[in-house]
């Protein structure tokens, strides 16, 4: 009897003893956590995309609480929604963020760019590019091995087997930008979404003399300074044989898309003009 | 017999194309001379559309330390100055010059008769060395003048390379058979211009002629040793030769200079011989073409600029079945895109290949047999490194120093599971270098 009653009260105490030790550590080396990170945390959209430029989704909401201001803070995977709910939670003010889009700039499809030599290295454009211009005689354009689909976390962009140029999912799109630093040819930008989603933009980046760009892809741009001419924006800038359209300043007239001859404008989304009927 | 140390491996030689005299190939209809041949930034043009120009004069100045001067490889009349689409496919700036006769610069010597003596002193010899557009003849294209200041009375040995380990090239053997006399000349005045007494000629125990030959002229000259080495590449890297021949280790990141040794290829002595006894810039070199259902494969002088397409219609055109044409050795060399590019000054070699012989295999999973570390001549770890390169771990890949790696390829042609281990090296090695720049 004596024996089991030793144990259970030295057991005990040693139990006892652990409480104590633990609950002044816990007191001691207590690490206040602002309760506000994780209820921000709650609110992000866990993609972990780091396209905010911090590490994961807890980064940026310990960011949001740390910083006095959401300036320069903005998630684009979850956009203006989530920054405004996470304003109203920190009661903060937020500005609103023009929604981006993922663009390709090449249209050199197969149809459109002739291959003249055969790859057979690794297929990844991060090889491909390292080691020569590709297979067509563009060497600005798309080399076709999908390294941004193989980064997008969001399956927004795949390869089309036919063109062999990647297509961007508007609906998943979420701006991140990973896709942008995955192309080694610098074709993938970011630009305003637009109203109903509608955009503009030259779908081209050779930077070549015109004759040698027409020569190597039938849709390249030729810098012929027909688009810049009719836009009475001034939204179009050619610079390096090349015409950019400003996305800030374009107010989608589409002037330009009808006018250049070699079809390097591409416009989305927009309804289908109605066929002018010509009498003859 | 002497060898490197560490890894290497001892691919199928088929040096085919040796053994005959060096032809001359006709000249051009027109010749494109890129202006970025050599290493370091593009040579700034001299010359605008319409000028006449003739053999030897000078067409691009060098635009930085590391750079060079470019020399025009025909008489006749530029063209124009424009881009052309080089071996890689990418857009380069170029001379093309319409030839018209063959009327050479006045000062320039072209009797065959052999000069000995030199009286200039070490600073002339190395900016006549700089003002002839002399660079690296055996592939990498480093200006000579920049690795011979870097040299400089610090250095106490001239090693040359005449290994020549790359499979099926023979440039540098035939030129030792017929240029011997020559070459020797070359080496005195490197020696001269670099300040030192001991000059050491590594070649590979498969060319025992030109071994033999050199023997022979050397003996009046008792600094200058001969010595055979046993055939193993990549013996003619400039770490592996330095370790072959003078049992010396450049530490990773450090250049042969720091460790008191110079290397200078065979091809780029004789270029210098030219220049500074003959005062004939650099416009020629001689180029193997080669391939084992190639015609005539052989070796021939060609003037800087002159079509790849002309070259192989000399040797008796491409062969049916041909799926690569490429620019320097089989190991090495780089797929060319299409055969107007024209010959520059770093290619020593066109070899024409077929499927069977060039199309890559399917790549399989690596089985962990550590053939790739066996053979890399640096003692670094392929598998691992490709690794980090598809994972992109920058880091690691630079703590396991894949800036070191020469790229000689003797990983991916060992591969049980022929994993493309080099292109994936190579590839990450740039990205890391650039980190590397960007944090500075």
């Amino acid at each position: 009897m004596n024996t089991i009653l030793l144990s259970v009260i030295i057991l005990g105490g040693i139990g006892f003893l652990g409480v104590l030790i633990l609950y002044f550590a816990s007191k001691k080396f207590e690490v206040y956590e602002d309760s506000r990170i994780i209820q921000i945390q709650n609110i992000l959209p866990a993609a972990n995309c780091g396209a905010c430029g911090f590490p994961g989704c807890s980064g940026f909401a310990a960011a949001t609480v740390k910083s006095s201001s959401l300036d320069g803070l903005h998630c684009p995977v979850g956009g203006n929604a989530v920054m405004t709910r996470i304003a109203e939670t920190l009661g903060q003010n937020v500005s609103q963020v023009m929604q981006q889009i993922a663009v390709v700039r090449c249209n050199g499809s197969c149809e459109n760019r002739r291959r003249i030599n055969k790859y057979d290295g690794e297929k990844t454009c991060f090889i491909a590019s390292g080691l020569y211009g590709g297979e067509t005689p563009c060497s600005f354009g798309c080399l076709g091995y999908g390294d941004c689909t193989k980064v997008c976390s969001f399956d927004a962009i795949r390869m089309n087997d036919e063109t062999r140029l990647p297509e961007i999912d508007e609906e998943k799109c979420t701006a991140c930008g990973k896709c942008i630093k995955a192309c080694p040819k610098l074709l993938i930008e970011l630009r305003k979404q637009g109203p109903k989603s509608r955009r503009i933009y030259v779908s081209c980046v050779n930077k070549d003399k015109p004759a040698v760009a027409m020569k190597a892809c039938k849709v390249s741009c030729i810098s012929c300074k027909k688009c810049e001419k009719v836009c009475s924006f001034e939204a179009i800038i050619i610079e390096n044989n090349l015409a950019y359209i400003d996305d800030n300043k374009c107010r989608l007239c589409r002037k330009c898309v009808s006018e250049c001859p070699n079809y390097a404008i591409k416009e989305l989304n927009f309804p289908i003009k109605k066929e002018k009927v010509e009498n003859i | 017999m002497k060898t490197f140390k560490i890894g290497g491996i001892h691919p199928p030689e088929n040096k085919i194309s040796g053994n005959k005299e060096i032809k001359k190939l006709p000249l051009p209809e027109q010749v494109v001379i890129p202006l970025s041949q050599s290493l370091g930034s593009p040579s700034t043009p001299l010359v605008k559309k319409g000028d006449m120009v003739k053999v030897g004069t000078l067409i691009a100045e060098s635009s930085g330390f590391i750079s060079a001067y470019v020399h025009s490889s025909v008489s006749g009349k530029v063209a124009k100055i424009d881009k052309i689409i080089d071996s890689g496919g990418y857009g380069k700036d170029a001379v093309f010059i319409d030839v018209i006769g063959d009327e050479w610069e006045e000062n320039i010597d072209l009797s065959e008769t052999l000069v000995e003596e030199c009286n200039l002193t070490s600073d002339e010899i190395i900016s006549k060395i700089e003002k002839s557009g002399i660079v690296g003849l055996g592939g990498a294209a480093f200006p000579t003048n920049v690795k011979l200041m870097s040299g400089k009375d610090k250095v106490d040995t001239l090693i040359i390379n005449g290994t020549e380990c790359e499979p099926y090239l023979t440039d540098d053997h035939s030129l030792m058979l017929e240029k011997g006399a020559e070459l020797l000349v070359g080496i005195r005045i490197l020696m001269k211009a670099l300040n030192v007494q001991n000059a050491l000629v590594g070649i590979e125990n498969n060319k025992k002629d030109a071994i033999k030959h050199l023997e022979v002229l050397s003996r009046k000259y008792p600094s200058i040793k001969i010595i055979p080495l046993k055939v193993k590449y990549p013996q003619g890297g400039e770490k592996q030769l330095i370790d072959a021949l003078t049992n010396r280790q450049v530490p990773g990141g450090k250049l042969p200079a720091d460790v008191g040794v110079v290397v200078q290829n065979i091809g780029t002595v004789f270029a210098v011989y030219e220049a500074v006894q003959k005062n004939k810039p650099l416009v020629t070199r001689i180029v193997t073409v080669t391939g084992k259902r190639l015609k005539d494969p052989m070796d021939v002088w060609v003037r800087i600029g002159t079509p790849v397409k002309q070259l192989i219609e000399f040797a008796g055109g491409v062969p049916d079945g041909t799926r690569k044409i490429i620019a320097g050795g089989p190991m090495m060399g780089k797929a060319i895109v299409n055969t107007d590019v024209p010959i520059t000054k770093g290619m020593s070699g066109i070899l024409l290949m077929s499927e069977t012989e060039s199309m890559r295999k399917t790549s399989r999973v690596c089985i962990r047999c550590g053939q790739c570390a066996n053979v890399c001549p640096l003692k670094l770890i392929p598998s691992s490194l490709m690794t980090f390169v598809d994972f992109e771990e920058w880091s690691k890949a630079e703590k396991f120093n894949i800036t070191d790696c020469l790229e000689c390829g003797s990983c991916s042609y060992t591969c049980p599971s022929n994993r493309p281990l080099l292109d994936y090296i190579r590839a990450g090695k740039g990205k890391v270098n650039q980190i590397i720049r960007n944090r500075k």
